[in-house]
């Protein structure tokens, strides 16, 4: 079981380093962080607080741009792209689960994930470190954000492949995809901030807003890291969040992120009941409404 | 036949209400190299589909080697070749077989030596994405090599492969049956296997309409055998009053005969002597006898509905 998940993994690791998508994301990752780096810290020396440190928190907000964008551009070709190449037909008439499958997807996706992450915001911190910026804190700052955006990449790609196992096409998957960056990135935060100004003290701000930021993977993320770093003074806005919610900030990321991504995985996995082009999304709809779960593994 | 490898038992199969197959049953059995013919719909995928566990039967049942298709038993002992197959394209073939090795719990080394065996020693290190046709469809079959099947599935194997690769193909096609394992295949190209399959099974609207030897299904069909008779100075028109056939281009007549009565006619043809400048036997070829029983088969349809 080990041995096949590890398979695709590396599988798709390779694919990962061959068709450039890892140099692709370092570069833009690494180019966007030190260009940040370099404009963004200009404050630090008047606010006495370390380069590096205010750095992340510069990066964080960009880890909630790029980092959902790239694991949902690794994740729609997952199932989708695989049924139409027919390469799924011949993975799963060897004796391989499709949990094994997506599992196997979703490790070396992560992996790709990470190393692009560590190549990109390391280089950026070794570029702060090298001109005398850094500190051991900021190093600690630096991997927590990128453990937390893999994370946050996790509930991303977790999405992606609900995504690619409902549509047919992967030229549909990649829309969606797309479509849900566009919505839970960009359109999310605005609608929040809209029913905020409408309603500042009334029942949303104080109960339905804290929850609602918790539900969207990357707010959460935001949250966690602003908080985290103690940055309200330096950044304010979403920081300031923070100190208003029922709940600690540091409660955030975990939960929402794994309430998003064990579902999706879940689901996508009995929705893929049958790699076969004939069988309707309906009636896999209703194969995961009946709890066919069960039926399918005495199947297997 | 020894031991059943695939059984199939009025196995039905309905997509929204129309029948993509019904009351198929046939048996496989060891080491038999079978071609399944049918024109496009005919339920060919549908079966093979079926027989993997992607697809339940509506009724009837399928068994792979004892098991249910789809069963861990049933999955390591079958290998597949779906139609239309593109790995990924930045990988090498050597990549590719190792992949499909591992996830088959076989020794990847061990399948890197297939590449030799359908001729892609030395393509095995260059990318997938460079490959042509050809060489992508023996890579699917060597990764159907893998381990040592019982069951090989084969999608429309050769569509697309030029005459040259078509050869080579059905020659590693009775290199596997030699060792052992029974073959399955799919066709629309039908000339080419003639001497190359045990058995014949001819699906037509999802239902088999025979399952013989070449030899055997000729026969049943009682397709004519075609002689033709060239003149060597005689106006063909004499000859065919001679013979009984009719007169093709001046010098040459065609005589349409039964199986049986074959060597009679030759015999007439031969007593001839020296009117006679040649002779052509041409036999029913496979195409005729797949288009003999798919007519008969909707022939009888169309009876039976009015």
């Amino acid at each position: 079981m080990f041995q096949r998940i590890l398979t695709v993994a590396g599988q798709e690791f390779r694919i990962g380093l061959r068709n450039r998508w890892i140099l692709l994301s370092v570069v833009i990752l690494a180019a966007f962080s030190m260009a940040l780096a370099l404009l963004g810290s200009a404050p630090a020396g008047t606010l006495d607080v370390s380069r590096m440190t205010i750095t992340v928190a510069s990066l964080s907000s960009l880890s909630v741009y790029l980092v959902p964008l790239i694991a949902l551009l690794l994740a729609f070709d997952a199932v989708a792209g695989e049924i139409e190449r027919g390469t799924l037909l011949l993975i799963f008439s060897s004796p391989m689960t499709r949990s094994e499958f997506l599992i196997g997807k979703a490790v070396g996706h992560i992996c790709v994930l990470l190393l692009a992450l560590t190549l990109g915001y390391g280089a950026t911190a070794g570029m702060l470190a090298a001109t005398g910026g850094g500190d051991t804190s900021g190093f600690i700052d630096f991997a927590r954000l990128i453990g937390t955006s893999a994370i946050l990449g996790f509930a991303f790609l977790a999405l992606g492949y609900i995504v690619s196992a409902l549509v047919r096409q992967v030229t549909t998957a990649a829309a969606m995809a797309i479509g849900i960056w566009l919505v839970l990135i960009v359109l999310y935060d605005l609608a929040l901030l809209g029913a905020l100004v409408a309603d500042s003290e009334g029942f949303f701000a104080s109960t339905v807003f804290p929850f609602a930021l918790l539900a969207n993977p990357a707010d959460a993320f935001r949250l966690f890291n602003l908080s985290a770093l103690n940055a309200n003074a330096m950044v304010g806005g979403m920081a300031g969040v923070a100190e208003s919610l029922p709940f600690p900030p540091a409660a955030a990321l975990a939960p929402s992120s794994c309430s998003l991504a064990l579902p999706c995985l879940v689901l996508s996995y009995c929705l893929r009941g049958s790699p076969h082009d004939e069988e309707t999304v309906c009636s896999r709809w209703s194969h995961v409404a009946s709890g066919s779960l069960s039926g399918r593994a005495a199947n297997r | 036949m020894n031991n059943t490898v695939l059984r199939a038992e009025n196995v039905r199969k309905t997509f929204d209400g129309r029948d993509a197959v019904k009351d198929l049953s046939f048996e496989l059995g060891g080491a038999e190299r079978v071609a399944l013919l049918g024109h496009n719909g005919a339920g060919k995928t549908t079966f093979f589909k079926m027989s993997l566990g992607f697809l339940t039967p509506s009724a009837g049942r399928i068994e792979v080697l004892g098991a249910e298709p789809g069963s861990d038993k049933a999955r390591s002992s079958t290998a597949f070749l779906p139609e239309s197959v593109a790995f990924q394209r930045t990988l090498t073939g050597v990549e590719v077989l190792k992949y499909y090795a591992k996830l088959k719990g076989e020794d990847p080394k061990k399948a890197v030596g297939l590449l030799e065996r359908v001729g892609l020693a030395e393509a095995g290190t260059r990318r997938v994405g460079t490959y042509s046709k050809g060489m992508r469809q023996r890579l699917g079959l060597a990764q159907a090599l893998i381990g040592t099947p019982k069951l090989v599935l084969l999608d429309e194997p050769t569509s697309g492969l030029d005459p040259i690769s078509r050869q080579n193909f059905y020659d590693l096609v009775t290199e596997i049956s030699g060792n052992g394992a029974t073959v399955l295949l799919s066709s629309h190209a039908l000339t080419e296997m003639e001497a190359r399959t045990d058995r014949i099974l001819i699906m037509s609207k999802g239902k088999l309409v025979a399952n013989d030897t070449l030899e055997h299904l000729r026969t049943a069909a009682r397709l004519p055998i075609r002689l033709k008779v060239k003149a060597k100075d005689e106006p063909a028109e004499q000859l065919a009053n001679r013979l009984g056939g009719t007169p093709v281009n001046c010098r040459s007549v065609e005589i349409m005969c039964a199986h049986e009565d074959k060597i009679a006619r030759i015999a007439a043809v031969t007593s001839l002597g020296a009117m006679i400048e040649d002779i052509d036997v041409h036999l029913p070829t496979l195409d005729d006898v797949y288009k003999h029983f798919s007519e008969k088969a909707n022939a009888e349809d169309s009876a039976g509905e009015a």
